[in-house]
């Protein structure tokens, strides 16, 4: 029922417990406990994948996150997909449908293998190197095909339903692995009272203690998770991966909640991403078994020599009848020895060493064993499945000592040794060095409050391990403020794990097959010896050439092996080629994960104005500036937006126009030293504005840009009311906040963001004065008293206003400026005022378009932070007689009074219908042949409804100098005509802007 | 994600925070006696630090306040920080190679 290939007993499965499962539509049954790997072996099915490049059918490698091959896809409705998971960690519920990945039709017999065939002509780069023209090839036939035939699962068709949560989190002593180092590390931190948050990827905590068959590993874990459990100021984080490491002691956790369900309670989040900073960190995060590089090593049952003690130990797993142990690591015998015992037939021990005397290799020659040394492999024969493996002798030149044996088999088990893994000690920059004994790369200098102990930093033995963790959770505590807790002494690295890296000895002469050094991205020693061949010295260019060590999971099993290999070939000691970086993720994470709950509508604040909902309720179209949802036009009964735009339009010059421009930025500058601050500030002179005036202001940057432009009221003698573009708000503010902090410090100036706290409607139009008059009191707005660029406080409707008389549009017009509470109330007093007068609400792009029409310029699309105040028309603003304001020196560098300049004028196209794209580049002179220079862009472009034609503002060099002529624009439809006017197409006198 | 010690309110998250670039460049008093090289170099001139630079931020989350700081750009350990208008405080030699 629940496998042939299972144990009668042990594991720590739970037998009372049987799952059903399937398996690409077959029916499968395991037990609690099981992930979906062990569960498949245990029913003897040992093909599992196809791999990335050449579809080579595959088994599982590893036992768990550094599985490269047997990537699968869990399914449990149509959105919630999930490819590329690790068949080793996909733990098995009631119901779980897995899919193998990249095969077609089938996983036993997969079109794909061709390339298998072909590899002749896949060599490293081959991407690069093949497809390079004809160009039109690219898209019709290289990117949907070939980039379809490699790869990993596919994405799922729908958006993901589930919920990501997200938490922050602070402790004393954050340990990132539960191995016996880390279990050992949490002992000692908490013993003190420090808050420790222990964490591990695994289901179940215990690391390597969880493959060890020896009961007393066993019962220290249980006595020692029991003891964390119980203690008030430990979190303990199963299923929980430590997967990068920020600065200052910023640790991403990523815990997975419910994947591991049948059932997933509603509501409850499917991940959580942990930013935990800790004061201290202990990274024990183990060590990983390397394979051995030989012909034929990535057929299904071709495993890790640990793998199988794993599946063995802790699933009661039988991974196969007949094993033949290949390996350069003593720990490997110790696999044999608990396999023989479990009824498995050791073919041969192979070990590549000239010796074999470590003490599990002592033990497994005495209970008989076949043992040989100077071992190396020759090829491996089986399709989905190995069969036999052929061994030899080979002495120091590579010569046979004997003859070839070939031994039949259903399982391999290799070992090169065991990898610390740095990941996250290289993430923190953290340096590292090579170490002989350890055959590895260790942990030296942290750059960071962390230490690792254990396996990962080449203290293999148990209770080295255990000391270590102990010594360093002890340290870790102390570091954070916990002194005493128990001591350890702090163990040397040992080399009970060292062994090989590179590829095994082929005899002198010999090819050989495909020889993976890199599972999951199909890389070979072929292609890594042809980097070498081809010049790449640089371990950080054969990576990028060849793709080692650039799959899902970046290498963990491979690259030790790819840069022992390396520096075979350029016969250099490993520790002269150097180290790829590490980088997070530790192993893949989701995107749900990253984003959290910020998705959909917590993707990012709606900012809306007090008038939104009425506009909503008049149909009004919306367009997003920042974060503003802004009105961009209110279509009447069929109108498409031009329509809407031109009979707004029409309402604004005729009768009168209501627009919201609340969302313009405000800012309140109070003080004695308010005139003396505005008159360095902005460019204008602020000296001679009378308290109840107004000034169209202009800010430059220090380099004497154009920065931001807006009207700007004194409303007494030390007070400004300053406005600022929709967009500049806060970077204005952030501005006069540097100038007033740390250069003009001695200012007795305030400043004050008001922008949410006034609504500003704009009543726009010759009838505006009409409707305005019946609403206000306390103002008279004659044009006598109240004449363009005044400033008056008043009531409207009874709610207090600040009045301006200002026109953005060519009008005659006011912006009511009340409190946001009160804004809706008035400004339906004013459309119901307005009725009788024709009074009509206008959106954005009408407002663009009467801008337009003007001449005025929007800060952002006139200007692009290289344009002056000269420039777009505004040098009549600068107070040039002020000694200095910011920006004022750079006006006299060359560059920025040079006569050549681009500078604003209209364009008018011959033909007056064609509006002009914006952006569209401007030539000198018609009916020239490229190579063309331009000597301008267009900035602005509409049709005006009121000149019942196309008009266009625009920069051109030297442009002021150019009206009349005839200038060249390139559009979609060929090549047309411009004649250069002056940017102001309508009432250039203003006369209506002052009726 | 940094953490960043503003002198007024204590260490606090990166997020709060803008950069504000390079500390110590006071703007000329009299930009119009200076010559053109000389506003240009104030303008555009930074150093580009390999080790300890002084540099600006403003807490614009939380006091608002500029303030400068001593970050070792080889691996952003911050060493000090101070307010707006003092000198950069005298480190010990070794300061910035242990962890903060």
């Amino acid at each position: 029922m629940t496998g042939r290939f299972r144990a009668a007993s042990g594991g720590f499965i739970d037998r009372t417990q049987p799952l059903r499962f399937s398996f690409d539509g077959r029916r499968f049954a395991g037990f609690a406990g099981d992930t979906l790997a062990s569960a498949l072996l245990a029913h003897g099915v040992q093909l599992l994948g196809r791999s990335f490049k050449y579809h080579r059918p595959r088994g599982i490698l590893a036992a768990g996150a550094e599985e490269p091959s047997a990537l699968v896809s869990v399914r449990r409705d149509q959105a919630r997909y999930t490819p590329n998971l690790r068949a080793t960690e996909v733990e098995l519920y009631e119901g779980l449908e897995a899919h193998s990945q990249n095969r077609w039709p089938s996983l036993a017999f997969d079109v794909g293998a061709i390339s298998d065939l072909l590899a002749p002509l896949l060599p490293a780069g081959f991407y690069y190197k093949t497809f390079m023209w004809p160009r039109r090839a690219w898209k019709a036939l290289y990117e949907p095909y070939i980039r379809a035939a490699a790869g990993l699962g596919r994405a799922p068709s729908e958006a993901d339903p589930d919920r990501y949560a997200n938490r922050y989190a602070h402790c004393d002593v954050l340990i990132a692995g539960a191995g016996p180092s880390g279990i050992a590390a949490a002992l000692a931190a908490g013993a003190n009272g420090a808050r420790v948050i222990l964490c591990d990827q695994q289901a179940q905590f215990g690391g390597s203690l969880l493959d060890d068959a020896d009961p007393s590993a066993g019962s220290w874990l249980a006595h020692s998770l029991e003891s964390l459990r119980s203690h008030p100021r430990v979190t303990l984080l199963a299923r929980t991966t430590a997967f990068g490491y920020f600065p200052h002691n910023l640790i991403a956790l990523n815990q997975r909640l419910t994947d591991h369900l049948q059932n997933p309670a509603a509501g409850q989040p499917r991940e959580r991403c942990w930013q935990v900073r800790a004061r201290e960190v202990v990274l024990a995060t183990g060590a990983i078994e390397r394979p051995l590089v030989f012909p034929g090593n990535d057929r299904p049952g071709i495993m890790l020599a640990g793998t199988a003690r794993s599946l063995l130990t802790r699933y009661a797993v039988i991974p196969g009848t007949r094993a033949v142990l290949i390996t350069a690591c003593d720990e490997a015998y110790r696999a044999a020895l608990e396999l023989q015992q479990a009824g498995i037939t050791i073919a041969m021990i192979g070990d590549v060493r000239a010796r074999a005397d470590g003490a599990w290799a002592q033990a497994a020659r005495d209970a008989g064993l076949p043992v040989q040394t100077q071992t190396t492999v020759l090829g491996t024969r089986g399709r989905l499945r190995v069969k036999a493996i052929q061994l030899a002798r080979l002495d120091a030149q590579r010569r046979l000592i004997g003859a070839v044996h070939s031994y039949d088999c259903d399982l391999v088990l290799m070992s090169g040794g065991f990898t610390p893994s740095v990941h996250l000690h290289s993430q923190s920059r953290g340096k590292l060095a090579w170490d002989d004994t350890v055959q590895s790369f260790v942990p030296t200098q942290s750059a960071e409050r962390t230490r690792s102990a254990g396996a990962c930093r080449g203290v293999f033995s148990l209770s080295g391990a255990r000391d270590d963790g102990t010594a360093a959770g002890a340290a870790a505590a102390r570091a954070a403020g916990f002194a005493g807790g128990p001591t350890a002494p702090v163990p040397e690295r040992d080399g009970a794990m060292a062994g090989f890296a590179g590829a095994l000895p082929l005899p002198q002469g010999a090819l050989g097959s495909k020889a993976f050094v890199d599972w999951q991205n199909d890389v070979t020693t072929r292609d890594l010896a042809l980097a070498t061949r081809e010049g790449f010295v640089s371990i950080e260019h054969i990576k990028r050439y060849t793709t080692t060590g650039m799959a899902t999971d970046q290498g963990k099993t491979s690259n030790l092996n790819a840069l022992g290999f390396v520096a075979q070939q350029l016969d250099k000691p490993i520790a002269e080629v150097g180290l790829t970086t590490f980088r997070m993720p530790y192993t893949p994470v989701s995107f749900g994960s990253f984003a959290g709950f910020t998705r959909g509508e917590l993707f990012d604040p709606v900012r809306t104005t007090p008038t939104h909902e009425w506009a909503v309720r008049h149909g009004a179209v919306f367009e997003d500036v920042g974060l503003w949802k802004r009105a961009r036009h209110f279509p009447q009964r069929g109108e498409d937006m031009d329509a809407a735009v031109a009979r707004e339009c029409r309402a604004v010059r005729s009768a009168c126009g209501l627009f919201d421009a609340s969302t313009l930025g405000k800012i309140e500058v109070v003080g004695p030293d308010a005139v003396s601050f505005m008159n360095r500030m902005y460019a204008n002179a602020w000296d001679s504005l009378a308290v109840g005036r107004c000034r169209y202001g202009v800010l430059l940057g220090e380099d004497g840009f154009v920065l931001d432009d807006g009207v700007v009221a004194r409303t007494a003698e030390d007070r400004f009311h300053v406005t600022t573009t929709t967009g500049g708000a806060a970077r204005v503010l952030a501005l006069m906040e540097d100038y007033l902090q740390t250069e003009w410090t001695q200012l007795r100036v305030w400043l004050t963001s008001t922008s949410e706290q006034w609504a500003v409607i704009a009543l726009q139009g010759p009838l505006s004065r009409r409707v305005l008059q019946e609403l206000v009191e306390g103002v008279d707005l004659s044009a006598a008293a109240m004449p363009h660029m005044s400033v008056a406080r008043c009531r409207i409707r009874g709610v207090p206003a600040l009045l301006f008389r200002v026109s953005f549009t060519g009008e005659l017009g006011f912006e009511v400026n009340v409190p946001s509470d009160f804004a809706l109330a008035v400004w339906q007093a004013i459309h119901q005022a307005g009725a009788a007068h024709g009074l009509t609400p206008y959106g954005t792009e009408a407002m663009h378009v009467l801008r337009a029409e003007k001449g005025y310029i929007i800060v952002g699309q006139e200007t692009d932070g290289t344009v002056t105040a000269d420039d777009v028309g505004l040098g009549w603003a600068l107070g040039k007689n002020k000694p200095d304001f910011v920006g004022k020196r750079s006006l006299a560098r060359p560059a920025l009074c040079a006569s050549d300049r681009k500078q604003l004028v209209g364009l008018f196209t011959t033909d007056p219908q064609l509006v002009l794209e914006e952006g569209t580049q401007v030539m000198q002179s018609p009916g020239q042949r490229p190579p063309l220079r331009a000597i301008g862009h267009v900035t602005s472009s509409y049709h005006s409804a009121t000149l019942d034609r196309s008009i266009a503002l625009a920069l051109i060099a030297g442009g002021r100098a150019r009206l009349g002529q005839a200038l060249s624009v390139w559009t979609a439809g060929g090549e047309v005509a411009v004649e250069v006017t002056s940017p102001v197409f309508y009432d250039p006198q203003g006369a209506r802007l002052n009726g | 994600m940094l953490l960043i010690p503003c002198p007024y309110c204590g260490a606090r998250p990166e997020l709060e925070f803008a950069y504000a670039g390079q500390a110590h460049l006071a703007r000329p008093q009299d930009p119009a006696t200076i010559s053109a090289q000389q506003w240009a170099d104030f303008l555009y001139l930074r150093d580009n630090t390999r080790g300890v630079h002084a540099e600006r931020w403003r807490h614009t989350h939380g006091c608002g306040r500029f303030f400068n700081a001593l970050r070792d750009t080889t691996n952003d350990h911050f060493l000090a920080s101070y307010r707006s208008g003092e000198p950069p405080p005298s480190l010990p030699p070794d300061a910035g190679q242990a962890p903060p």
